[in-house]
């Protein structure tokens, strides 16, 4: 561990801003823009393998994701009357341009594959719209890590190699979870997979994130992650990951063992987003976050013009 | 100065950046502070000794500027046997009357003649009980510079030797005012003053100048003339006064207070520094003129400049054969200052009060009494931006809250009229170089609001109305005769064209009316041309010449990057638009400049005129060698070594042999609430000084006086940069307010430790007047000093604060007393003593009641702190 | 090599680029500038609280704040011949116009733009209030106004500029701290203000002037009498957008990866 370093301040305040999205508004929005998106990928390689249960329920728990998705992003607006103005302009500069147009693509494409699974009007629209979603969705669940690390966020910034395999990790397993949680074991098959392939990413590529930012210059930037309620909320994520993940290996004819699994990871998933969130925020209230890592980055005396 | 002129200071630190070096001298670390070379912390109230410690330096060390003090100043005059200084009468000088608190100017005179003060009363004629009633009415600033009348000639030693002569009696004089007693009094290490005293004579002198810069800090004590009068001293013995770059400049503390006091608001002067007539002495015009006026220099011509206003103001009515309406001018029978006037309000003898932008309920001293007085009035009128506190006294002061007083038995009747802004009339404000600089109405004024030249005029017309004989509503019948009495106001020229749709008097017309006109009503261009026989006419004969030509000169903005490094044509400065005072001293008694680089004006005798960068503050044509006839008088007295033309001997006074009623010399006293006994002599405080005996006024002991300690800390009251002096211009903004939101206090981290004061908390500071409340600022700024061995706290109180508008807070002013400097009748906020505590103060009656029981611990009695 | 960010945002033919010069020096800290900006921009009054902070009540820069006044008070070492052993730093804050703006880059409206004056600006008539560019920004200039959801920062008087005038703040500044103009010229003011402050025995150095740095060079730069964060600036800030490419990269990479399990669930018929 790299003991805190020694460092000024004016008067303890933070140097940077931090987000004024909300809470349970973005961090909401960041888990279950995954968890639609990662669906979406789970429908379509569901329904190309031929388990219509299960691609049903993603379908629909895409639609229902993403529509409290666009709920949520509205009204964290601060003039949510505006939110066609994302439109304006294409900006592959702001992760957030991206996204919304993205979001734009992806929404009724979502939409129209878990309408025409649930009403059965056009099979073959919703065949392809259930494909294209499965197109989409990947980077639907993994733009937005590039949204928050693209900040002045110490804890984000730093994270920013790490991140996308979090989320792509943490949508997979809950978008996993969810299969697991709604279907009967044996038409979760896919699901099972792919619960066990997000929850193994994400515990990995978390793991590494933290190994990163606890060595960066000189103040532990995985601090925020680790210390506090924030910490204890992201080990518990971690356990109940890991849990899971034997439970939906290990427990795979048992119903209940799946369900509970599939519930684990959806939750797991969602304590995951809200504990990065907040980990965020603490680094961008404190000022050493932002001060003692440039200043040992600038590596030159101080003073220098 | 970055505090408060934080405009002007821009000044400074353009010198600064020419490599100028800033020493300040304060006993906070403020934002001048932060950008000078070399900040002094001193003891609230001990600048003097601070002053007389560097005059000491320079008469032992010889750092005298020896030709110009010879030459331009009294320190070759002689003085009489008569005179005894404080050396002589451990702290008092000759001529006290300790029954009357007055001093007898006489055993101060020079030796060959009388002397009488150009500033102040001049005593020619009268010494007794009248005359020493007129003494107490002050008028210290009457006249602006000092001088003296009869005898223009005294005798002189030019080889500075003789016992009697100033410079030696200055020297004897300041022998104690060692940097031991520097360091003992002033809690100033030896190496800072020692510093200080380097920089000083190091940039003094033929080729370098210094300029000394003060405001409130030095004049808001019962010394304060006295303050000024030490400055005076030592940058003439630096030869520093009349060269640019030198000099003592006053700052204000208001945009325009300059301009009150050349026209005055103040109850002891007319327009251009005339001494208001006095019931004793100066009976009709030439008595007053003879008491009045001297021999010799500019002040010979009062006459002049008396006559000329009188026309201004009553016109026709004024003639020869009625001493120009003389009789009509109002009479002094004492001291009317503010204080005393608040007074006779408590004590019924005075009933209306009119306040035109001014707040006294939070600026003045004792804010209590303040509010005591107004709460006993018959009427009062608020004219001002916003409901200040002083129109709310009777709805939510202090004393309502402490049930002291009740709404309901109030029986002020409180008239508030909304005041125009500075935007939305036009008009001149003179700031503190005596420039005067007009400003133009930009918009018209909102609702009711009314200019205060809208206001006294049409005030004016309508009272002529109800006083002219046909009554209401005119113009005087015929034949008809008015009440003798209402003659000085239906008399008076009061026909100011107006203009606008609010009827808005023309300030242009007024400026003319000022300026003044000859016989054929043309513009005059200078106080030379004014008569006494009734031809001409002037408003204030020192700004006689702003209008010459019938051009506005003060509306002149010619930027400074097309004229000379003095920037004549940027408005206009009295008098005569010379921008430095007394300049005739900054060339040599040859008149050549004393150095090419410090050039101002000089002699040129092809020309047969004195000519420079400045308009020549002396008389044009006069050669350097002239010297007068022994029985010339008046301006043909002034010899062409005479650069100090409005005194009698045009010279620079050393010694004030007038004028200064608390002493020729300056010496130190403690002020009137001090924690320390006086260790240069056995007089404590200074023995003329002014107190308000009143109920409403305790006192507290001082020294080594019993209960004294009780009040064991020094305060000391300022200003903000953020807020303007008693709010209504900024408590009432929320851009202002936010700036600095809350009164706060500032102490040492020392001081919090003490008395387990909270950075940010509360405190509650305590005096025999009452307490206040203020947040906690604990900060090394505030400096503990080491004084007379012990360790001395001083406390912060800046005193913007009422209970109106945005930013509200308790009133630093409410702990201040009324002891007054006996010159100017100012009171003494820059050094009180006072107790702190942490905490909030008690509401309602409790917070009399712990006044109560410091009173009581203190031992104070009606008596207390009243002593010589 | 100086970008030139009025150019590159598309203006052809655009004036020279301007900005701010602000000498911490000769700051007296009357706040002039404070007020000017407010009065000039029609901003609210945002606080009426006493920090504590010396005589910085204001606190810092946000959406209604534009200019921001710092004080430091420090105990130095006290020169033998000097009584104070003290100094105060005063420091007008300001948005620095980054050559590299952060806040510029993210905003998904287009509602913050450069104009051709090399400023950026918010458009008040098309920006939502997603609040992106408030955490992006290096500096903490920007941020959300409650009372109208929206962002709002320093548009160094973009209405003052287009008539010919100087910005609010150095116009109001008396000791001309705050100096204003074009940036080249600017920058080598500032250059011959640290050699002098040099010679007399100060430590002065220049923040945000070099056009390499981690924003490109500030089109608002310092003249600092201590280090950065003694002010409650970043010691060396960096553009977030700098590493965008390398977020996009590994977006891409774990995307595709997710991508490809659609794939493998779909390969493996159901039994």
């Amino acid at each position: 561990m790299v003991p805190d370093a020694e460092f000024t301040s004016y008067y303890g305040r933070p140097v940077i801003k931090e987000p004024v999205w909300r809470v349970p508004d973005v961090p909401g929005y960041l888990f279950l823009g995954g968890l639609a998106g990662a669906s979406s990928v789970l429908a379509a390689g569901s329904q190309l393998s031929g388990y219509r249960e299960l691609a049903r329920v993603a379908k629909v728990g895409a639609l229902g994701a993403i529509s409290l998705s666009a709920v949520a992003l509205i009204h964290d607006l601060g003039r949510p009357g505006r939110f066609a103005n994302m439109l304006r302009v294409f900006k592959p500069s702001s992760p957030m341009s991206v996204g919304s147009w993205l979001l734009a693509g992806y929404g009724p494409v979502a939409g129209a594959a878990a309408v025409s699974e649930m009403t059965g009007i056009l099979p073959k629209a919703g065949t392809a719209a259930t494909l294209g979603a499965g197109l989409l969705g990947p980077a639907i669940a993994t733009y937005t890590a590039a949204l928050i690390c693209d900040t002045a966020v110490p804890a984000w910034h730093a994270g920013y190699r790490e991140m996308p395999y979090v989320f792509a990790g943490s949508a997979a397993s809950a978008a996993g979870g969810l299969g697991l949680l709604v279907t009967r074991p044996a038409d979760a098959e896919p699901a099972r997979n792919l619960a066990v392939f997000g929850a193994t990413v994400e515990l990995i590529a978390k793991r590494q994130l933290i190994r990163r930012l606890a060595g960066s210059e000189g103040q532990s930037l995985a601090e925020p992650y680790e210390a506090g309620t924030t910490g204890a909320i992201l080990r518990l994520a971690e356990f109940l990951t890991a849990g899971a993940l034997a439970g939906a290996v290990l427990g795979r004819r048992s119903r209940a063992v799946s369900a509970l699994a599939g519930a684990s990871l959806v939750a797991a998933s969602a304590m995951t987003r809200f504990g990065i969130f907040e980990a965020g925020m603490a680094s961008a209230r404190d000022p050493k976050y932002t001060i003692v890592p440039q200043r040992r980055l600038a590596g030159r005396p101080p003073g220098a013009a | 100065m970055a505090e408060c002129h934080p405009v002007g200071f821009q000044w400074v630190m353009e010198a600064k950046a020419r490599g100028a070096k800033v020493i300040h001298v304060d006993p906070r670390f403020t934002r001048t502070s932060a950008v000078a070379d070399l900040h002094v912390p001193l003891r609230a109230g001990s600048d003097i000794v601070f002053l007389g410690g560097i005059i000491n330096y320079v008469l032992g060390c010889e750092k005298y500027f020896r030709d110009y003090v010879v030459n331009y100043t009294n320190a070759a005059t002689l003085l009489t046997e008569d005179f005894k200084d404080t050396e002589d009468l451990d702290g008092v000088f000759s001529g006290l009357d300790r029954e009357h608190r007055t001093y007898d100017f006489d055993a101060w005179r020079y030796q060959g003649g009388e002397m009488s003060a150009a500033a102040g009363r001049r005593d020619r004629v009268d010494r007794s009980e009248a005359h020493r009633q007129v003494r107490q009415a002050g008028r210290g600033e009457a006249h602006g510079a000092g001088g003296a009348a009869a005898h223009m000639d005294p005798d002189r030693d030019e080889t500075l030797t003789s016992p009697r002569c100033v410079f030696q009696v200055l020297k004897r004089h300041f022998a104690r005012y060692t940097p031991e007693m520097v360091e003992q009094v002033c809690g100033v290490p030896p190496e800072a003053f020692a510093r200080v005293c380097e920089l000083l004579t190091e940039n003094s002198g033929p080729d370098r100048t210094t300029a000394f810069v003060y405001s409130v800090g030095w004049t808001q004590h019962t010394v304060g003339v006295q303050y000024i009068r030490t400055a005076a001293i030592l940058q003439l013995l630096l030869g520093n006064i009349g060269r640019p770059g030198g000099g003592i400049l006053a700052l204000r503390g208001h945009a325009s207070i300059q301009g009150s006091t050349d026209i005055p608001t103040l109850f002891d002067l007319l327009p251009g520094y005339l001494p208001m007539p006095h019931v004793n002495g100066n009976e009709d015009l030439a008595t007053y003129v003879h008491a009045e006026s001297m021999d010799k220099g500019f002040w010979a011509n009062m006459s002049t400049y008396v006559v000329s206003l009188l026309k201004a103001w009553w016109g026709d009515a004024a003639t020869s054969a009625n001493d120009f309406c003389f009789d009509y001018l109002p009479r002094l029978t004492g001291s009317h200052s503010t204080y005393e006037t608040v007074a006779a309000q408590i004590n019924g003898d005075c009933q209306g009060y009119f306040l035109f932008g001014e707040n006294p309920a939070v600026g003045s001293a004792n804010g209590r009494m303040q509010r005591f007085g107004l709460a006993n009035l018959d009427w009062l009128v608020v004219r001002d931006l916003a409901l200040i506190e002083s129109a709310t006294f009777w709805q939510n002061g202090p004393e309502i809250e402490t049930q002291e007083m009740h709404t309901e038995d109030i029986g002020t009747e409180v008239f508030f009229m909304p005041a125009a802004a500075h935007t939305e009339k036009n008009g001149s404000f003179t700031n503190t170089q005596r420039m005067l600089q007009w400003h133009h109405e930009a918009v018209e004024p909102a609702g009711d609001a009314r200019s205060d030249l809208w206001f006294a005029y049409h005030l004016g017309r309508r009272i002529r109305e109800k006083l002219a004989p046909g009554g209401l509503g005119g113009v005087p019948r015929q034949g008809t005769v008015a009440d003798e009495m209402d003659r000085p106001i239906l008399d008076l020229t009061w026909d100011y064209p107006v203009e606008g749709p609010l009827s808005e008097p023309s300030a242009d017309a007024v400026l003319a009316e000022i300026n003044g006109w000859d016989a054929g009503r043309q513009p005059l261009s200078s106080y030379a041309q004014l008569k006494d026989d009734g031809s001409t006419s002037c408003g204030c004969w020192i700004y006689c010449g702003v209008r010459a030509g019938g051009v506005n000169q003060a509306a002149r903005r010619k930027p400074g990057g097309e004229q000379s490094w003095v920037a004549p044509e940027w408005g206009w400065a009295w008098p005569l638009n010379r921008r430095i005072l007394y300049n005739r001293a900054s060339a040599d008694p040859d008149g050549k400049p004393w150095s090419e680089r410090k050039a101002l004006v000089w002699w040129d005798a092809d020309a047969g005129k004195w000519t420079g960068h400045d308009v020549a503050d002396f008389v044009a044509d006069r050669p350097p060698s002239f010297r007068p006839a022994a029985d010339a008088k008046g301006v043909d007295a002034i010899s062409g070594i005479d650069p100090f033309i409005l005194q009698a001997d045009g010279k620079a006074w050393l010694f004030a042999p007038a004028g200064v009623v608390d002493g020729p010399l300056p010496a130190h006293y403690e002020p009137q609430e001090s924690p320390f006994v006086n260790p240069l002599y056995g007089q404590q405080r200074n023995p003329v000084r002014e107190i308000i005996k009143h109920r409403q006024n305790p006192l507290q002991p001082a020294g080594s006086e019993p209960g004294a300690g009780v009040f064991p800390y020094v305060a000391t009251t300022y200003r903000l940069t953020e807020h303007h002096t008693a709010g209504g211009m900024s408590r009432m903004l929320p851009y202002l307010s936010e700036l600095q939101p809350e009164f706060f206090c500032e102490v040492s981290p020392a001081l919090a430790a003490e008395r387990g004061l909270s950075h940010a908390g509360w405190a509650t500071i305590i005096t025999a007047r009452t307490a206040i409340e203020a947040r906690v600022l604990v900060t090394e700024r505030m400096r503990t000093i080491e004084v007379q061995g012990r360790q001395l706290h001083q406390v912060g109180l800046p005193y913007h604060w009422g209970a109106n508008g945005i930013s509200t807070g308790d009133s630093a002013n409410d702990l201040a007393h009324l002891a007054l400097d006996p010159n100017v009748h100012i009171q003494e906020v820059k050094a009180l003593a006072c107790d702190i505590r942490p905490g909030r103060r008690p509401r309602g009656p409790a917070l009399r009641q712990l006044v109560q029981e410091y009173a009581e611990r203190a031992g104070i009695t009606d008596d207390t702190g009243t002593e010589l | 090599m100086s970008i030139d960010p009025a150019a590159r945002a598309g203006h052809s033919d655009h004036p020279a680029r301007v900005g701010f010069f602000t000498d911490t020096s000769v700051c007296i800290g009357c706040k002039a500038c404070e007020v000017a900006c407010k009065e000039w921009n029609t901003v609210p009054e945002d606080g009426l609280s006493l920090s504590g902070m010396s005589y910085d009540n204001t606190v810092g820069l946000g959406a209604s704040t534009w200019r921001h006044v710092a004080f430091i008070e420090q105990s130095v070492p006290a020169a033998a011949d000097a009584a104070a052993g003290l100094r105060w730093l005063m420091s007008s804050d300001v948005c620095k116009h980054c050559t590299q703006a952060a806040c510029l880059d993210v905003c998904p409206t287009g509602a913050l733009f450069r104009t051709e004056f090399g400023t950026v600006v918010v458009q008040d008539d098309v920006c939502n209030g997603c609040g992106y560019c408030v955490p992006a920004c290096p500096f903490g200039v920007i941020d959300r106004r409650e009372q109208d959801g929206q962002a709002h920062k320093c548009t160094l008087c973009y209405d003052r500029l287009g008539a010919g005038l100087e910005p609010a703040c150095a116009k109001a500044c008396p000791t001309q701290s705050i100096q204003f103009g074009p940036l080249d010229e600017l920058r080598e003011r500032a250059q011959l203000r640290v050699d002098e402050l040099r010679e007399a025995g100060q430590d002065p150095r220049l923040y945000l002037a070099d056009p390499e740095d981690g924003i490109g060079g500030g089109g608002a730069f310092f003249l600092l009498l201590d280090e950065p964060e003694v002010y409650g600036l970043p010691p060396d800030p960096v553009v977030t957008t700098r590493d965008l490419p390398g977020m996009w990269k590994h977006v891409a990479i774990a995307a595709a990866g997710l991508a490809a399990t659609a794939v493998a669930l779909g390969l493996g018929r159901r039994r």
